[in-house]
């Protein structure tokens, strides 16, 4: 191999390393066209739908609990530790308020649900390609994007912020059941605490805490990510058996890190519109 | 919602598709069907096909002749499923044409592309039954999807169909796919396919995987098919006792290049060397 040829091999890797992220990228954003598209306009499948609400949000409902549980139980024991020394074990329910709804109610939530649902999505939709029954839909003229994605898509799009709810509210009873039973705070103390935190940035629609608010714009989001990068990698599983299992590592995977960057940019601009 | 106020929600739903591939079957020329035309059913013309730098097909030209049924023999990786995804438009060709009943698919607006679909009917190689859905609801898929039968109608040509393929209807159609056997599952796959009385079938490796007399009874049930619903069939597969049972011609196929098309005698009786080779 002469110099420039061994110069050129790495250049080509690059090159074609480069290409193919591009290709995903554009496929990606496609897909998420498409389901948009088809989530808007007919055919609509009902049925998926309701199926799919309840592999996604009834089925997540008892990981989200114990999710929420032992966050607000945990998060309620570290802050006391600190905050014993200073005399300000009220606030425990400040703390626990704030940071549930504002972040970890719906980050947690989102990374539970793509562990659970969104590996399910890229590993039925995977053998559903590699057992040629995508094949079989396009061979009788039925859209695999509307009849798989889009029920899922919006399924996970309604079932995300009603479980980060679910989550938020489990893990200020749990920073409760702490607060009461370790730290001999009162409930009403605890929750008029809660109540202060989540007022103190203002309401809107005259009811509805900001800072709830935000953290129920974020889980639509992270519902989406979900479904698009489980359906993504799930439609685009080839290699049999082993590639069913890599789509699924690779959906979990991609749509963590997606939703931690989405978490950290949707929190710049709700500030911005929001609270600022 | 129950499971009615469900059902008809969804069917409503489902309507728009329906409409628009009625619309274009209506442009094409008649309400239900498109047109039967005189001569081939499907005409393959110097079809060039490449992923990358690997050349799938060079050239492939082959035509079939209404009511017969022609296998596409050839070993593994020549290209004969990629025929089959050719004709039913999931490919595209680089260069060529493919023209099925007369309208080349790969030059026709999609929506005509789901109309010539209708004609086609699709036997995948591992049945590619839908894994949540019963027996019933995988062969009734394409009506409930793509007309307004009643539910009585559909289960009647669902009942149809089984019995066409020589399975029980009453003990099968709640089955799940993964209740049944290779060869049930085989059948099940072919009753769909013909639920909507196509006129060309394709079957991809339709006994590939099973044993000596289910592979029997599965010849035997494409051999009748011909006959019982006049239908026009291309089978993919590489078995090629199989092949010469059920078939009126025989293609082969050698990286990429047709090496013999013809009748299953001159197929034995050809002095090409590829061919020796195969058949030895």
């Amino acid at each position: 191999m002469s110099l420039s040829e061994t110069a050129r091999t790495p250049l080509r890797y690059l090159n074609d390393t480069l290409k193919g992220w591009a290709l995903h990228t554009q496929e990606y954003f496609r897909l998420l066209g498409r389901s948009i598209h088809g989530s808007l306009s007919r055919p609509f499948y009902g049925r998926d739908l309701v199926v799919q609400m309840d592999a996604i949000g009834v089925g997540s409902i008892g990981i989200v609990i114990l999710t929420g549980l032992f966050t607000g139980m945990v998060l309620a024991l570290q802050s006391a530790v600190e905050m014993k020394q200073f005399g300000a074990t009220i606030y425990i329910g400040r703390l626990v308020g704030a940071s549930t709804v504002r972040e970890l109610g719906p980050v947690l939530t989102a990374l539970m649900v793509t562990g659970r649902a969104g590996s399910g999505m890229a590993a039925e939709l995977g053998a559903m390609k590699v057992t040629e029954q995508v094949d079989a839909l396009y061979t009788m003229s039925v859209d695999p994007v509307r009849k798989l994605v889009v029920p899922r898509f919006v399924a996970a799009i309604l079932c995300l912020p009603l479980l980060t709810i679910i989550t938020d509210v489990v893990a200020i009873l749990g920073g409760m059941l702490i607060a009461v039973v370790k730290l001999d705070l009162t409930i009403d103390l605890y929750m008029r605490s809660v109540y202060l935190t989540l007022a103190e940035t203002g309401f809107i629609f005259r009811y509805i805490p900001i800072d709830l608010f935000a953290g129920l714009v974020k889980p639509v989001f992270f519902g989406a990510i979900i479904a698009i990068t489980g359906c993504y990698f799930g439609l685009k599983t080839s290699g049999g058996t082993e590639g069913v299992g890599k789509a699924a590592t690779r959906a979990v995977v991609t749509s963590s890190i997606f939703i931690l960057a989405t978490d950290y940019f949707l929190t710049q601009v709700l500030i911005a519109l929001l609270i600022e | 919602m129950t499971r009615d106020s469900l059902d008809v929600w969804d069917s409503q739903m489902r309507k728009g598709l329906r409409e628009e591939v009625r619309k274009a079957l209506a442009d094409l020329g008649e309400e239900s069907r498109l047109p039967s035309v005189e001569g081939s059913v499907v005409e393959m013309e110097d079809l060039c096909l490449a992923f990358g730098d690997h050349a799938v097909l060079k050239g492939v030209s082959l035509d079939l002749h209404r009511g017969e049924t022609l296998s596409v023999l050839g070993g593994s990786g020549a290209g004969k499923s990629t025929i089959l995804r050719l004709i039913l438009g999931l490919l595209l060709p680089d260069s060529g044409e493919v023209r099925v009943e007369g309208h080349d698919i790969s030059n026709v607006p999609l929506t005509q592309v789901l109309a010539l679909r209708r004609n086609m009917g699709m036997v995948f190689q591992e049945a590619a039954l839908f894994d949540s859905l019963s027996v019933y609801d995988n062969v009734g898929f394409y009506l409930h999807e793509h007309t307004n039968l009643a539910e009585d109608e559909i289960g009647r040509r669902v009942r149809d169909s089984l019995d066409l393929v020589d399975l029980e209807p009453d003990q099968v159609m709640t089955l799940l796919p993964a209740e049944l056997s290779g060869g049930m599952k085989k059948r099940v796959g072919i009753a769909r396919a013909i639920v909507h009385r196509p006129r060309l079938l394709l079957y991809d490796e339709p006994t590939s995987g099973l044993d000596p007399i289910t592979t029997r009874t599965i010849n035997d049930l494409i051999l009748k098919l011909q006959t019982e619903l006049d239908v026009s069939s291309i089978v993919v597969t590489h078995d090629i006792r199989s092949a010469f049972h059920i078939s009126n011609r025989v293609a082969l196929l050698f990286e990429g290049v047709l090496v013999f098309v013809g009748g299953p005698e001159e197929m034995v009786a050809s002095e090409d060397e590829y061919v020796r080779e195969f058949l030895r």
